[in-house]
């Protein structure tokens, strides 16, 4: 059973992921990534991390997705030659290259490497086993998280933000 | 149960097709999307040693990435704003903001 749906949705996570990088369209390839996300959402739930699969489902697919649509339909859908170098295919087969060497690399690691056979837990990866971790032996980094995601807000107003008069300069 | 390196290769596969699409797409759009998606290739392999060593740690750093993804997304796509008003395009063989 557990075969049956790590298939699906990786295949699906899999034509997301091909999706984003090969459409044209940047509002395809934003729906795409949205495909590879809920897909890695429910590998998230097959691999016992409940908490974590509805996390994914509400940052990424809920916040992460539809501001990069918002951003799309801000900026307008420019339209250009986009893939690199076409009239030097020697820089694509480069990065072709340079990445099934990466590829290689990381399932050669995978198969090779000593590893010790699965452990399974009882009431793994619910809420309340994350969340007492999460306030015990974590509590450090995640209020440092809180500080830089108010960082990143601030930042991002600053830089998206109007821009006339310049910061800092009183208007005239 | 399906084994752990499954999951790592299948996360391995993803981050990889993220990766070629940082080199050969021009959209900065498109690049960050990948970016974010090789993140999430990295969450995936986490989970998945996660599950695979009975432990939950590797769940709290995953819960972290998000948030630190999140973030990025944030000034990321102000820059790609900015970027947008300053030159009127997003194609990164065109910002060269640098060289007058």
């Amino acid at each position: 059973m557990e075969w049956f749906f790590f298939a699906l949705f990786g295949l699906a996570a899999l034509v997301g992921s091909l999706g984003v990088v090969l459409s044209r369209n940047a509002v395809h390839s934003a729906l795409f990534l949205l495909l590879n996300f809920a897909a890695s959402a429910l590998l998230f739930l097959l691999l016992g991390a409940q908490f974590l699969a509805m996390a994914q489902i509400l940052v990424y697919a809920g916040a992460i997705v539809v501001l990069f649509i918002f951003v799309v339909m801000l900026i307008g859908n420019e339209t250009m030659d986009d893939f690199v170098a076409r009239e030097r295919p020697a820089l694509r087969l480069a990065a072709l290259a340079l990445v099934a060497l990466f590829l290689a690399g990381g399932v050669y690691t995978v198969f090779f490497s000593p590893w010790g056979s699965a452990q399974g837990i009882a009431d793994y990866g619910a809420v309340e086993s994350v969340g007492r971790l999460l306030f015990t032996r974590y509590l450090l980094p995640f209020e440092l998280a809180s500080v830089i995601l108010l960082a990143a807000m601030i930042g991002a107003i600053i830089l998206a933000g109007r821009t006339k008069p310049p910061l800092g300069r009183p208007e005239e | 149960m399906v084994p752990t390196a499954y999951y790592l290769i299948l996360a391995a596969v993803i981050f990889s097709i993220g990766a070629l699409g940082v080199l050969v797409r021009r959209n900065a759009l498109i690049i960050f999307m990948c970016i974010e998606m090789m993140m999430n290739a990295a969450n995936l392999t986490f989970v998945a040693l996660a599950r695979h060593f009975g432990t939950l740690d590797g769940q709290i750093v995953v819960f972290l990435v998000m948030a630190i993804a999140a973030a990025e997304v944030a000034i990321g796509l102000g820059i790609v704003v900015g970027l947008v008003r300053h030159r009127d395009t997003t194609n990164v063989d065109r910002i060269n903001l640098l060289r007058w």
